[in-house]
């Protein structure tokens, strides 16, 4: 009995310390007063200022394009990278893999301001460099998320496949695909979330004039704290939070509980 | 006979300039269960993967039905193969995997249907059509991979050690199956496996392989009675292999000790390899045999003790019913007509099963 509410006093501290910071934020983002320690009624005032905000509403759409063709172009490039690696003899493998997670290990802020003096050197920083620069770290997640579902599947489906009279492409998209497909989708969802949550890289490869969500309330801040950056932080949390849950209860998660 | 269905001609094939095949020839008769039978690496399943079509030969022709079909992709060849890990589909239900095939040939639902039920019957898995892959055992996911197979009705069916992940039970009752749905369906077997039993058990013909090269082609009683070579006779069952001295026509000695035989045509005074088969050896009172010695080793076996018996200077592997304790003086006797000579290697493939024996 002891031994029991001990676990529960336990857990419920370590869930305390996870999520009561982010609660704060969150009811504040509904407080109707400047303070951040009265709280003054419900209002949805934050949320209706943001949404107004020029500033906020083009990060916004900034951070949206470049998540989502991050993401996509990183997925097809990684798809790609994990069906050669997959290809590769053993010690060629282990050499690819630790080369293309270095961009995942590297601190970000590393990451960052080398690329920073590499696109200088080239052209002129903006959202293409921002892009680039996503990209290539969200590269070795989608391969950390295809390739276990490609090792998983057995060549021999696929040559069972035109054993039975498919074509190459047929026997790929019928049978190869498929079975790709689960972990082809969280790699791209995570990608996006990696994408979404950048700040260290984003910064020092954005230039004058372009600002994602992250590097945009990092600039406010600076000018002091702005209630509406509650309300955008919430439903930053909420997008990571629905891509969280899509990961984990999506297509991939649907599919294994089927196999049970 | 029936006639020849597949002829491999002179198939040559390597690895990263490993050979792997070195002028292979091969021909299998309609309605034929053939087996290739070797170690790994002996060039069995490049065999089966080049009449496939999954590999393509270095040098060589591979002719099916009349027709030269070496260089035809796998879905155009007239044969279905079962893979040794399955291959099953996992994202697809019983019935669609076995569906696969005869939807793509465009065939009606009500044919698809039809053949389904046929074949689920024939595998003696009626009524999985829905069920997943993942809820099966493994034996009964071989069923479904040879169900799989034979719905497209093909000329021959390719078999890839598909017993090789089944225990022995199910092996063995695996075996039977096979030899059913072959003389049910009527169609070729081609048949892979490292397992001399299984060969021995199912086969019409065995070809057995070494190193890439053939090295005997026949029935299992001749290839189990009759091995050409010492590696055959090792390879297929247990075996006392001796060196020995034919003196003339039907006379053999073998450690300093003449043996009459039925063997004829080897000349005289030619160096042989002599087999005797463990089960051949006959144990008798000291003073009866042609050898003596003593027994060094006892096992139980369950149908048979297996004992070692040391005389002339050799360890006799012997099976026998009747027990004979360690230490024990006994005779050895051997039937003439259980006493097989073969040749000494000559040529330099055979010298390789000397190497590798």
């Amino acid at each position: 009995m002891v031994k029991k509410s001990a676990e529960r006093i336990y857990l419920t501290l370590i869930f305390l310390f996870l999520y009561l910071p982010i609660a704060v934020l969150i009811v504040l983002s509904f407080n109707n007063s400047k303070s951040r320690v009265y709280w003054g009624g419900f209002t949805l005032k934050w949320y209706q200022k943001m949404i107004t905000s020029p500033t906020i509403m083009k990060a916004f759409g900034t951070t949206i394009i470049i998540s989502l063709a991050s993401a996509l172009i990183a997925t097809l490039l990684g798809t790609l990278a994990a069906l050669g690696i997959n290809a590769m003899k053993k010690r060629n493998q282990t050499i690819m893999l630790g080369a293309t997670n270095i961009p995942m290990l590297n601190a970000d802020i590393v990451t960052g301001i080398s690329m920073m003096l590499l696109f200088v050197r080239f052209t002129r920083l903006g959202m293409g460099t921002v892009l680039i620069a996503h990209i290539t770290f969200n590269i070795p997640y989608v391969i950390l998320n295809v390739l276990p579902k490609l090792r998983q599947t057995s060549k021999y489906t696929y040559e069972a496949a035109l054993d039975l009279g498919a074509t190459p492409l047929y026997a790929f998209f019928k049978i190869t695909w498929p079975q790709l497909r689960p972990g082809v989708l969280s790699g791209f969802l995570m990608a996006m979330t990696m994408s979404l949550d950048d700040f260290s890289i984003t910064y020092f490869t954005k230039g004058a004039g372009i600002n994602t969500l992250s590097t945009m309330i990092y600039t406010n801040m600076r000018k002091g704290i702005n209630p509406e950056m509650y309300a955008l932080s919430t439903i930053l949390f909420m997008a990571a939070l629905i891509l969280l849950l899509l990961m984990n209860f999506g297509p991939s998660a649907k599919r294994e509980k089927a196999s049970k | 006979m029936s006639k020849k269905l597949i002829d491999l001609q002179h198939i040559t094939k390597s690895y990263d300039g490993h050979t792997i095949l070195d002028d292979l020839n091969l021909y299998i008769r309609e309605n034929e269960f053939l087996t290739l039978l070797g170690p790994s690496g002996c060039g069995k399943t490049t065999t089966l993967r080049l009449i496939g079509g999954f590999e393509s030969p270095d040098n060589g022709k591979i002719i099916f039905d009349g027709k030269n079909i070496t260089n035809l992709a796998p879905n155009e060849r007239q044969l279905n193969t079962v893979f040794q890990r399955y291959a099953l589909f996992p994202h697809m239900t019983i019935a669609e995997n076995i569906a696969f095939g005869l939807k793509i040939k465009k065939k009606s639902k009500d044919y698809i249907n039809d053949k389904i039920k046929y074949a689920l019957k024939l595998v003696n898995l009626d009524g999985f059509e829905k069920r997943s892959i993942d809820s099966l055992s493994g034996g009964q996911q071989q069923r479904i991979a040879i169900a799989r197979a034979i719905v497209n009705e093909p000329k021959v069916l390719l078999l890839d050690e598909p017993l090789g992940a089944l225990d022995l039970k199910l092996r063995q009752d695996m075996q039977y199956e096979l030899i059913r749905l072959k003389n049910e369906l009527g169609i070729t077997f081609i048949y892979v496996t490292h397992d001399q039993e299984e060969a021995l058990t199912m086969s019409d013909t065995i070809v057995v392989m070494n190193q890439g090269y053939i090295q005997q082609i026949g029935t299992p009683e001749d290839i189990y009675n009759e091995p050409c070579n010492a590696f055959v006779a090792d390879f297929i069952g247990e075996s006392n292999i001796i060196d020995g001295i034919m003196l003339e026509d039907k006379l053999v000695k073998i450690l300093n000790v003449t043996f009459p035989c039925v063997d004829e045509g080897f000349g005289t005074n030619t160096p042989v390899d002599v087999v005797i088969r463990p089960e051949d050896v006959e144990l008798v009172a000291p003073e009866q045999g042609l050898l003596s010695g003593e027994v060094t080793s006892l096992i139980f076996k369950g149908v048979h003790w297996e004992i070692v018996v040391l005389a002339g200077g050799y360890e006799w592997l012997v099976h026998t019913t009747q027990m004979h304790p360690v230490g024990s003086k006994v005779g050895i006797r051997v039937d003439p007509f259980n006493i097989q000579i073969m040749n000494k290697p000559e040529s330099s493939d055979e010298k390789a099963v000397e190497l590798d024996a």
